[in-house]
């Protein structure tokens, strides 16, 4: 099997949909000249064009609103925000018209975009653009959130973004974007809402999505050789939809469950997760929920710290053998 | 395309009779009677409905804000009778008159206002949010020109599509001072986008006047920034909005030029029936507007000089408006509302489509 880049993969996803779907434009800041600023658009505008591959002016309300309401009309804009922190500079497109017109309109309006982009810390920064906004993203009913963490996953998970007829926020992140991974050259979809368990375990299930997913496997490695702690990786891979079935038959395996989130704690993704493991499976608890989240202040920039701040494979060993 | 600046910010009043230029403009000229008559009878019908859900405010049937249409008739009428069939339409929260010029029935409309399953929107969405896309109404708006964008995208998907249309995206003077909009003329004009910006300025933002609220004089001449063509129209005046719009919406789509319109128009009521409408403007003012200006009186003069109406057709025609006004209150009045069930339908398409679901997991959470 082909061994390929989580950008790699996210370009190949675009372009098999861009040639699938001729309603699909893929348009956002410096994605068609520049080849895009973290290179994941490369090459697509001289395979498929500037109608196809649209560079936009720095006016993510602007085009992000005009995706919005093209994709009214049935084209299908994959709109790239070259950080997901600018999503603030167009929250009222977002949240306001995509994520609300349908509802507004008792069903009549379907609006098939997805917006995408890195959402992620780790990268030095500072606090502006380090944003992780999935929790507040989720929390508005009529949008779809995915965070994928591999290569895989990602391809999969954007060709079912983009085929979908709902709002998709599709969060990527700067710090996998050279990951690599085996990747299929058939085609293949992952559906959203569909969690994956990434290493199979016994003492204790880790929920996580993202880059900590990454750093989780990583950490159940060190847990299993240095504490014979066999430990069960859960990675959503959606937000919302919500896979929490698998959560839960894996907490009943388990009986113990550590939420690690590149998130800032209150009112987190985790935060929900807790809420409905506590829920609907309190009795197979044998020991409270724990979680490790960002550390709660604006991303800092010092280097060295800024690792400190986030969840890290120490960080994360650190935390499961806390819980207990 | 001829430029007119609009004269001084806050202006007083003056007497307009129909400008012999706008009758004489080939789309008024091609009218027949029957085709004026509609335009009247499109504007009394906007009046009389939104009359009719005033009381029904009062009488507490609607919940929320209520933005009334009332002494703005002549614009989304003299606009929304110009649309082909790839024109589109998108406003902002006064969206009344808009949804009948594009002609949806005022049953539903009715019915919307006092939160009705049987409304336009099943209730979900209430006075600001009408839509209607099997007329090209795509809203109804609640977020100051938010809906701006939204239209840009209309037009952006026109030309895609590779489609003879335009969109008209409505907002109020309020509106031009938003960030968004200016996001929006800049792409409009940038990628040749067949969007007009149809500022509908009757003077206030909410409570503030254009002096007090908008650097400058002239808020369509914000479209030179962006190198668009504009205009100022007489929105008391429904021939003179057709012939302005005619000229932008041909453009638009022959040429797939965007534009800016500011038509000059006024409310007869607050912002919305909340606004005591006391502390911004005089007594008089509305009362010389009303005089003066009305657009219905104003087109009924018109159409009385020109023998296409008399008095018998317009008492039919007003007696016809309030009926339909009458029967609309009561179709909503008798309708049951949504049930607790039907709070997250709509929400996502997926949702709504079961047998068509792709994705997995929860949607909905406790």
């Amino acid at each position: 099997m082909p061994v390929i880049t989580y950008r790699e993969a996210v370009r190949h996803a675009l372009a098999e949909e861009l040639e699938r779907d001729p309603n699909v434009v893929v348009m956002g800041e410096e994605v068609a000249q520049f080849n895009g600023a973290y290179k994941v658009t490369e090459g697509l505008l001289a395979r498929f064009g500037p109608k196809r591959i649209v560079d936009t002016p720095i006016s993510e309300a602007g085009f992000i609103g005009m995706g919005v309401g093209a994709s009214m009309l049935g084209v299908r804009p994959v709109m790239e925000l070259m950080f997901w922190s600018f999503y603030s500079v167009a929250f009222d497109q977002i949240l306001n018209n995509a994520a609300n017109v349908r509802y507004m309109s008792g069903g009549q309006i379907n609006v098939p975009i997805v917006i995408r982009g890195p959402a992620n810390g780790g990268t030095n920064v500072g606090a502006t653009h380090s944003h992780t906004p999935e929790n507040v993203l989720a929390n508005h009913p009529g949008v779809k959130v995915v965070v994928p963490a591999t290569p895989y996953d990602a391809k999969g998970l954007l060709k079912s973004a983009i085929r979908d007829n709902d709002p998709v926020m599709f969060l990527e992140n700067t710090m996998l974007y050279g990951d690599k991974g085996e990747v299929p050259e058939e085609e293949y979809l992952i559906p959203l809402g569909k969690a994956d368990v990434k290493r199979q375990g016994t003492d204790l299930t880790i929920v996580s999505y993202g880059r900590a997913a990454i750093h989780s496997l990583k950490a159940a490695e060190e847990l299993q050789s240095q504490h014979g702690l066999s430990v069960e990786v859960v990675d959503l891979r959606s937000i919302r939809p919500l896979d929490i079935d698998t959560v839960l038959a894996s907490v009943r395996r388990t009986h113990r469950l550590l939420i690690v989130e590149e998130q800032k704690p209150f009112c987190s993704v985790g935060s929900q997760i807790a809420f409905m493991v506590q829920k609907e499976a309190f009795d197979e608890l044998d020991a409270p929920i724990n979680r490790l989240a960002t550390i709660d202040a604006p991303a800092i920039y010092s280097p060295p710290v800024e690792v400190e701040q986030l969840p890290n494979p120490a960080r994360i060993v650190k935390a499961a053998l806390a819980t207990r | 395309m001829s430029k007119k600046t609009t004269a001084e910010a806050d202006k007083k009043p003056e007497n307009t009779a129909t400008g012999e230029s706008s009758v004489n403009a080939p789309i008024n000229a091609s009218l027949n009677a029957e085709g004026r008559i509609e335009l009247y009878r499109k504007m009394v019908r906007i009046r009389r409905f939104e009359e009719r859900s005033l009381r029904a405010y009062q009488a507490k049937k609607i919940g929320g804000f209520l933005h009334l249409y009332i002494g703005q008739e002549a614009v989304a009428v003299g606009c929304c009778s110009l649309m082909g069939p790839d024109d589109h339409v998108i406003t902002a929260y006064r969206d009344h008159g808009h949804a009948i010029a594009v002609g949806m029935d005022t049953k539903p409309l009715m019915a919307e206002l006092f939160g009705k399953v049987t409304g336009c929107s099943k209730g979900k969405g209430g006075s600001m949010h009408y839509f209607d896309p099997s007329r090209n109404y795509w809203g109804g708006h609640g977020i100051v020109g938010g809906q701006i964008p939204l239209g840009t995208g209309l037009a952006y998907a026109i030309k895609y599509q590779g489609k003879k249309g335009a969109a008209m995206a409505f907002m109020g003077d309020g509106a031009v001072n938003q960030g968004a909009v200016h996001e929006a003329f800049n792409l409009a004009a940038l990628w040749d986008l067949p969007c007009i910006f149809v500022i509908e300025n009757n003077r206030y933002s909410m409570g503030t006047s254009q002096r007090r609220s908008s650097a400058g004089t002239s808020l369509a001449q914000r479209a030179e920034a962006y190198g668009m063509a504009w205009a100022t129209c007489n929105g008391h005046d429904v021939y003179d909005v057709r012939a302005t719009m005619d000229r932008f919406l041909t453009a638009a789509r022959e040429n797939s030029k965007p534009g800016v319109v500011e038509i000059d128009t006024y409310r007869y009521r607050g912002h919305s029936v909340a606004d005591p409408d006391k502390t911004y403007r005089t007594r008089d003012e509305i009362e010389d507007y009303q005089r003066t200006k009305d657009p219905i009186t104003l087109f009924q003069q018109t159409l009385l000089k020109e023998g296409v109406l008399n008095q018998e057709l317009i008492e039919k025609i007003d007696g016809e408006a309030r009926a339909e006004a009458d029967q609309a209150a009561d179709f909503a009045e008798a309708s049951p509302f949504p049930t607790p069930e039907d709070i997250q339908k709509d929400v996502y398409w997926e949702a709504d489509n079961p047998e068509q679901r792709k994705s997995e997991g929860r949607l909905f959470f406790e």
